[in-house]
């Protein structure tokens, strides 16, 4: 399990930007990111190195932010490998809420994924039985958590 | 209580104290200001007509509009070397309007403003704090002069700065704030965001003299929680005298109005009609004491209802409901009245929200828009596109089914809203 962190954004501009300037004060280093929109506001998700400092920071701002568990899986960067990964979750029905890759290699032959489960903790059972490998937030962000 | 005799005198009593100091009032009108005369003398109507309470209903109203024409002393029923203290509205409706006070007038808003403070359970040993801004506004002087009055160390600290107030609050043991419902809710705010090492119940603060804006029962609970205090509604109007018209007791339910200085009737603000004890209408106030400015059926434009409860607390006041809007402030849209309260209404009871919220009409096409802006707190936010969603749905769902018309919600983020530390400006009206 690695901590997200989420950030509530207006869509429109300057709002990114605000966020964004937040975390760089906050000497926040930022590993991966995606954003979700709608027509009137969107989500920011991110992977950051130090995802308590960056919740503090935000929070001083005044920008709502969460952190969520999500988790994150080495799959191999081969045609059909994704596919096999998540027929496998179908099959145990598993629900996926949303996902984002890394698209830089993070081995010789392997992207990471980040997957957001409805039962985080049933998921990662599943794929860790499966073989696959899970990574921790120092594997990911070559740093300690920074409230472990 | 801090008038007993008057706050609990039997209906009877005070019905003929009323018939006797209206006689006087009027009169007082008529025979000093010749707005009055002249409106009064074409209406065909004369102040020897009164021969019991209910003939207060040959009386024709005072309206904002008159009160603006006469700006600034036309309708002053004593010479300026009476008077010892002049108010005025701010005037954000079109011109202000101006009241002034004899020494005898400003006694008697001392007076109300004790009783109202006495009734949240205040004494001479609280220290109150005025947060209500000085100045024009009756709000800051009329809270001082009434804990004055009732022997309560009395902290003129006004409006705004939000640090210095928490200081205050801590370092001069502050028991009792006034200020208005969207400044304490922004003191809780500040609180959360800025000093969360501030520990308000940790203070002596323990009430919250809350007024000059309509505010509803959920941003009562809400406001109770996040400060600590027992919250109370203080409601006055400066035409009438300024805060301390009415006031709640320790029962919290409906705003005993001081009926030995000020006769409150309901009317269909369609047709001037008063109506039945316990409707819903609008509120017009005749002042019973008043010197230097006497109201007489003044139309208060506030929504209220009145009724008679056999109260507790031992006071055998009248009561007026929380105002729940203002006929100026009614929204008509697509045909339907609408109260900017009733929304903030449904924004409190759903789950976490928070009531930072702005109104905004548009017109598209021929087609009135409701577009209800809510901020998104930590409280209510959540990583998933599809629970903010239904969040906003469920809202969609909620306005509509209560108030009869459709309303889109958008979600912004915090602190987008301006918070202001008076009134809260809650509707924006572009249909214009």
């Amino acid at each position: 399990m690695v901590k997200q962190v989420s950030v509530f954004l207006e869509n429109k501009p300057g709002r990114l930007e605000h966020a964004l300037k937040v975390l760089a004060d906050g000497g926040v280093n930022i590993v991966a990111l995606t954003i979700a929109e709608t027509s009137g506001f969107g989500l920011l998700r991110m992977l950051v190195d130090q995802p308590t400092k960056a919740a503090q920071a935000l929070n001083s701002a005044g920008i709502t932010s969460s952190e969520t568990p999500v988790t994150a899986v080495e799959i191999k960067d081969t045609p059909g490998s994704l596919l096999a990964a998540v027929k496998g979750f179908k099959e145990r029905n598993l629900n996926i809420e949303y996902l984002y890759t890394f698209t830089e290699r993070h081995t010789e032959d392997c992207i990471v994924v980040i997957f957001r489960f409805e039962n985080c903790e049933t998921a990662e059972r599943v794929l860790w039985k499966e073989g696959y490998k899970l990574l921790s937030h120092e594997q990911i962000t070559g740093k300690k958590q920074d409230d472990a | 209580m801090f008038q007993k005799e008057y706050e609990t005198m039997p209906r009877r009593e005070l019905r003929s104290l009323q018939l006797e100091r209206l006689r006087w009032s009027v009169r007082n009108a008529y025979d000093n200001v010749e707005s009055y005369r002249r409106h009064y003398d074409q209406a065909g109507f004369h102040p020897d007509q009164l021969k019991k309470l209910d003939d207060i209903r040959r009386v024709p109203f005072l309206t904002k509009e008159m009160m603006r024409e006469n700006y600034p002393f036309g309708l002053f029923a004593r010479p300026m070397e009476d008077v010892v203290r002049l108010h005025s509205s701010s005037g954000t409706t079109g011109n202000a309007t101006v009241v002034g006070y004899t020494a005898r007038d400003i006694e008697v808003f001392a007076e109300v403003v004790a009783r109202c403070l006495a009734a949240y359970g205040g004494t001479k040993k609280d220290v109150l704090q005025v947060a209500y801004g000085y100045g024009l506004f009756t709000g800051g002087l009329g809270l001082h002069y009434g804990a004055e009055k009732l022997g309560a160390a009395t902290i003129p600290i006004g409006g705004g700065n939000t640090d210095r107030q928490l200081m205050l609050i801590q370092d001069f043991g502050t028991t009792m704030l006034a200020c208005t419902p969207s400044y304490a809710l922004n003191i809780a705010d500040h609180i959360a965001v800025k000093r969360p090492d501030f520990k308000l119940r940790d203070t002596n603060l323990r009430v919250g003299i809350l007024g000059a804006e309509p505010w509803s029962e959920e941003m009562r609970l809400e406001i109770e929680e996040r400060l600590g205090i027992e919250a109370y509604d203080i409601y006055g109007l400066s035409e009438v005298i300024g805060p301390g018209v009415s006031a709640e007791c320790e029962k919290k339910s409906g705003l005993h109005i001081f009926e030995d200085h000020f006769y409150a009737e309901i009317i269909d603000p369609e047709t001037g009609e008063v109506l039945p004890e316990g409707e819903k209408g609008e509120i017009v106030y005749t002042s019973l004491t008043k010197e230097a400015c006497p109201v007489i059926r003044y139309r208060s434009r506030d929504i209220s209802r009145l009724y008679h409860d056999d109260c507790v607390c031992g006071r055998t006041h009248v009561k007026m409901e929380k105002v729940s809007g203002r006929t100026d402030d009614m929204l008509i849209v697509r045909g339907v009245n609408v109260f900017p309260s009733q929304i903030e209404s449904v924004l409190m009871e759903y789950e976490g929200t928070e009531p930072h919220y702005q109104i905004v009409l548009d017109r598209r096409g021929a087609m009135d828009d409701i577009e209800i802006q809510v901020e998104v707190t930590p409280a209510i936010f959540s990583d998933e596109l599809k629970n903010l969603q239904g969040m906003a749905s469920g809202l969609e769902e909620r306005i509509k089914s209560t108030l009869g018309v459709s309303a889109e919600i958008t979600l912004v983020e915090p602190r987008t809203i301006e918070r202001s530390l008076g009134k809260a400006k809650r509707v924006i009206d572009r249909r214009q």
